[in-house]
């Protein structure tokens, strides 16, 4: 199923913003079939344009880089009640999102060419969001034998992770560390001690005492970071902290980036945007992992990403059907979904002052691409045209019933957010867009 | 003939370090000269009439062990081989009694191989005669490096100079490590290929260039060393699969390509084809002196005994 070859079309009138080379002016883009052949201030309004260029005015709106989320989960193959690779790229371009990385964790695993090639295909085939995949740390995600590291990444992994697992025995990293070092990948960290983390089900402190709940402190974070880094600078391997969500955590990786080692880390819009206090009343949509923190330590988030410590923001996306989450607390499933939310609660560090929206832009496009070595977050001539067309003040409320996903656990159900997708371009070809930022159709 | 013994003042042969290059090129010189001895109908000399050699194997070998059986009976030596299977050994004996009961029967020379690093070394302080290492641990194996140089030797003429690729296990392996400080004594180049999780901590001391791809390691050498990996550290611990590990750092035809035309393969064996080794590879005639290697053991064992038995009056 060949997809159709766009034509020419001109992105005219629109305030550009391209986080990698720092420009936020007016402009616009020039794209012939999958690339954009011009970008830049020569293309804000031009008069005329070549015979057979389709014209879209950008209405003065916000283009950039279409966004880059390296962390979320597909559940294809394996889990297609919770999700599908096509409904969470339809819910992917509705948030802005032209491409991502899903984690291993599928049934079958992706620890094997085969499983891999197999999400590649599907993605490629729906044409809608590119969708890149780490391959397993270890064999099964099991956490003891190092997995077919140098083949997956031949094929296409773009580093390599246990996904919700930590790699939690010592030398298993220390290998995995240095095994991916011989090939220049990276290996992706939960980090969470799961001896602390165990049986917990919430940030522990006065709220857990008060509902009654389990809770796994802070310090599984700061623990395990702590140890991952020591190894690090054994092994010399490249090695990336995902969702971190502790002050203690964030500092440990401040020390470990002073000393030069090859240490890099993300968070997701639930760490910076919520504390615990969003479990309210035993919400399960709230139930996350690493659990939503205390509030210092979501100050601690914003500081980490106002300092540029924190490298990119994630969606973390993680769709459970609603027997997973319509349970008591301590029964129901970890994770909430966050593609189609992910730019309007980022845009909250923009709208609070605490970053320019050339920066928050910065935390999901260039920022994460650059991490995983993605062709992908910037404009480029002879790159592809991968585009997003936002409104930066446009407000909207978080209605979880209207997402496209198909499960709909969001945490932010029923939050007033600003920041509204107006059109989102993959390849060149227009995969998403609303006319008046109601119309969310899904197709 | 007494001369060996003068230019080579040691009593032991317990490692290729602290060898001069002199004392290895002589070495190699009287090797020379038992290779041409053992492809004569009459492969029997009499220099070590008399003297007694007891093999001492801690740990399984077939070639090492015939390899110094057949070098110490052509030079007229009684040979006794001791397996650690059938010995005292196993009923509690330690290390060292052994030692102590095997000096009491007056021996010559004790080749002993070992599973610990430094076994050898130990053993050695024990006893009144010559010690060879047969292989200690993950330490030293001195006659598989000299029979490495004495083929190398024969076929390019010289050491020094010569641009080496060690592909491997490096980690595990005491080949390696005497072959490292065998060939830079010699003045050779040495690289190491291997991925980083079968390399020791601290090898670029060794004096060695490190390489983690094939494509960069192998680009212009002389001689390609490869090395056995055990099947057991191909299934996770070390290197995730022996097809990764083929595919990336097995040797084919296609990395050989970036070697010197005329550079030669090597393999200390015993072989895991399709594991490091293509089987193609491994039996090619022009390239392949796996077969040479074994030949050169023979005659490399014949001159350490000769060295170390003859002297002793």
């Amino acid at each position: 199923m060949a997809l159709p070859i766009p034509g020419r079309v001109a992105y005219v009138n629109a305030r550009l913003l391209d986080p990698a080379t720092g420009h936020d002016g007016p402009g616009g883009v020039l794209a012939e079939g999958e690339r954009i052949v011009d970008f830049g201030p020569g293309l804000f309004c031009p008069p005329s344009l070549p015979e057979g260029t389709e014209r879209v005015d950008c209405g003065g709106h916000c283009l950039a880089p279409g966004l880059v989320d390296i962390r979320m989960q597909l559940r294809e193959p394996g889990y297609e009640h919770k999700e599908s690779v096509r409904g969470a790229c339809w819910a992917a371009v509705n948030g802005g999102i032209t491409a991502m990385v899903c984690l291993p964790n599928t049934l079958p695993v992706i620890d094997d060419v085969a499983t891999l090639e197999f999400v590649a295909r599907r993605a490629r085939m729906i044409g809608l969001t590119k969708v890149y995949a780490y391959g397993a740390a270890t064999k099964g995600l099991k956490g003891v034998e190092i997995a077919e590291m140098g083949l997956l990444a031949e094929v296409g992994a773009v580093g390599f992770t246990d996904g919700l697992n930590a790699i939690a025995d010592a030398l298993v990293m220390r290998r995995a560390l240095s095994y991916a070092a011989t090939f220049g990948l990276t290996i992706v960290q939960h980090p969470e001690d799961p001896a602390l983390a165990a049986g917990g089900v919430m940030n522990e402190g006065e709220m857990a005492a008060r509902l009654g709940l389990a809770g796994i402190p802070p310090c599984a974070e700061s623990i395990l970071l702590m140890r991952d880094l020591r190894l690090v600078e054994l092994t010399g391997g490249r090695y990336h902290a995902a969702h971190v969500s502790t002050a203690e955590g964030i500092e440990a990786i401040r020390r470990a980036k002073d000393k030069g080692l090859p240490v890099t880390c993300d968070t997701a819009p639930f760490y910076f945007a919520l504390n615990e206090l969003a479990i309210g009343d035993y919400r399960t949509f709230a139930k996350l992992s690493p659990p939503l923190r205390g509030e210092a330590d979501r100050q601690a988030v914003v500081e980490g990403l106002r300092s540029g410590l924190i490298d990119a923001i994630v969606s973390d996306h993680a769709p459970q059907d609603q027997d997973s989450k319509r349970r008591p607390f301590a029964q129901a499933e970890f994770g909430g979904v966050g593609l189609e939310t992910l730019l309007a609660v980022t845009l909250d560090l923009y709208h609070d002052g605490h970053m320019s929206l050339l920066s928050a832009l910065r935390l999901l496009t260039s920022g994460p691409a650059g991490l995983l070595g993605l062709d992908a977050g910037r404009l480029r001539k002879g790159g592809a045209a991968d585009l997003v067309l936002f409104a930066p003040d446009r407000a909207w409320q978080v209605v979880a019933d209207t997402l496209v996903s198909k499960s709909k656990n969001a945490p932010f159900d029923g939050r007033p957010v600003q920041g509204r997708i107006l059109r989102t371009v993959v390849d060149g070809r227009t995969v998403f867009a609303v006319a008046d930022g109601i119309n969310r159709k899904r197709s | 003939m007494i001369m060996e013994t003068e230019i080579f003042p040691h009593r032991h042969l317990l490692g290729i370090q602290g060898l001069s290059p002199v004392e290895i090129e002589s070495l190699l010189d009287l090797a020379d000269s038992y290779v041409a001895l053992n492809r004569e109908a009459d492969k029997k000399r009499g220099v070590l009439r008399g003297r007694t050699v007891i093999n001492l194997f801690f740990e399984n070998s077939t070639r090492t062990r015939t390899s110094f059986e057949l070098a110490g009976k052509r030079l007229g030596a009684d040979v006794i081989n001791m397996q650690v299977a059938t010995s005292s050994v196993n009923k509690g004996e330690t290390l060292i009694d052994t030692a102590v009961t095997l000096n009491a029967m007056h021996l010559d020379v004790l080749v002993v191989r070992h599973p610990d690093s430094g076994a050898v070394k130990l053993l050695a302080e024990k006893v009144n005669c010559a010690v060879i290492n047969g292989g200690d641990g993950t330490h030293e194996h001195p006659t598989q490096a000299l029979l490495d140089a004495l083929t190398i030797r024969r076929r390019k003429g010289r050491l020094s100079g010569l641009r080496v690729a060690i592909c491997g296990d490096i980690l595990h392996s005491r080949v390696a490590r005497s072959n490292i400080h065998l060939l830079n004594i010699m003045g050779a180049e040495v690289r190491v290929v291997a991925p980083r999780t079968l390399l020791p901590t601290g090898i670029e001391a060794l004096g060695v260039d490190v390489h983690h791809d094939m494509r960069t390691g192998l680009r212009d050498v002389d001689i390609v060393m490869m090395l056995r990996v055990q099947n057991e550290r191909m299934s996770g611990n070390f290197v995730p699969s022996t097809r990764e590990y083929f595919h990336f750092f097995g040797l084919d035809y296609n990395k050989l390509a970036l070697a010197k035309p005329d550079a030669l393969i090597m393999h200390p064996g015993p072989m895991n084809r399709g594991f490091e080794i293509d089987s193609d590879v491994a039996d090619d005639v022009e390239r392949s002196v796996i077969r040479e290697q074994v030949e050169m053991g023979v005659a490399v064992r014949m001159a350490v005994l000769d060295v170390l038995a003859r002297g002793k009056s």
